[in-house]
């Protein structure tokens, strides 16, 4: 896209800004009526993309918890198993 | 047990060619989790597990990208290299005002893998296929939890 040889175009900045706000949750969207400054849309990217390292984290924790109850033979085990097979 | 199949949420995504690399991002986190499983003793502690549960997550996103990707390969190159896997989430409190977007660039670029070597153009394409990756990856964790979990409040008595 921008390998062309000379400057990366406003139009195709615009069009990747855009492309990231329609990835944002709906909620953020909302309350931007039309275009956001771009600015605007990064900070609210770089909250998003921190919530979600947040949940990957959060989501660690609890499957840990989860799995310090289990052992090879319980049936949270057969579950993990499971969901493998096609 | 409503089972709500990851693969298929995100409905209004037309981006099917993410359906190939979903189910290898299940079956390698799956397995990587049952490993954590079978060589978890009772005496692991428990942030342990949690930072190789964390880790088999971001390993999943990456495989699932493989090479393909900017972000996927600095990953890649992140976790072979055994460094501690760190996003910074705290922002630096500094005096400058975040006026540009160019400043608030710059934050993405921490959080995005292989950010800080990314000019502005290839930052915000990698930063839409990082953040798909990522959210395909909660969803997944969040399955698993839900299928572990009710089975653990609904036990099969026999």
């Amino acid at each position: 896209m921008s390998g062309r040889s000379g400057a990366i175009t406003d139009e195709e900045i615009n069009e990747l800004v855009s492309k990231l706000q329609s990835l944002l949750p709906e909620s953020r969207r909302r309350r931007s009526a039309g275009r956001v400054s771009a600015s605007k849309l990064l900070k609210e990217t770089c909250s998003y993309i921190k919530g979600l390292h947040r949940e990957v984290e959060d989501l660690s924790d609890r499957l840990s918890d989860l799995m310090a109850t289990m052992d090879s033979n319980s049936p949270q085990a057969e579950i993990i198993r499971s969901l493998l097979r096609p | 047990m409503e089972s709500k199949s990851f693969t298929t949420g995100n409905r209004d995504n037309p981006n099917t060619d993410l359906h190939g690399s979903k189910n290898m991002m299940a079956s390698h986190f799956l397995r990587a989790l049952f490993r954590i499983q079978q060589t978890s003793t009772s005496s692991s502690s428990f942030a342990g597990r949690s930072r190789r549960i964390r880790r088999a997550a971001y390993a999943s996103m990456a495989y699932s990208a493989g090479a393909r990707r900017a972000w996927s390969r600095a990953l890649l190159r992140k976790l072979r290299s055994r460094a501690r896997l760190r996003f910074p989430r705290r922002l630096s409190r500094t005096a400058r005002p975040q006026r540009r977007d160019m400043d608030q660039a710059q934050v993405l670029r921490k959080l995005v893998p292989g950010g800080p070597s990314m000019d502005y153009c290839k930052l915000l394409e990698e930063t839409a296929d990082y953040i798909r990756c990522l959210t395909t990856q909660v969803r997944l964790m969040q399955t698993v939890m839900d299928s572990i979990s009710s089975y653990a409040h609904h036990p099969m008595i026999p």
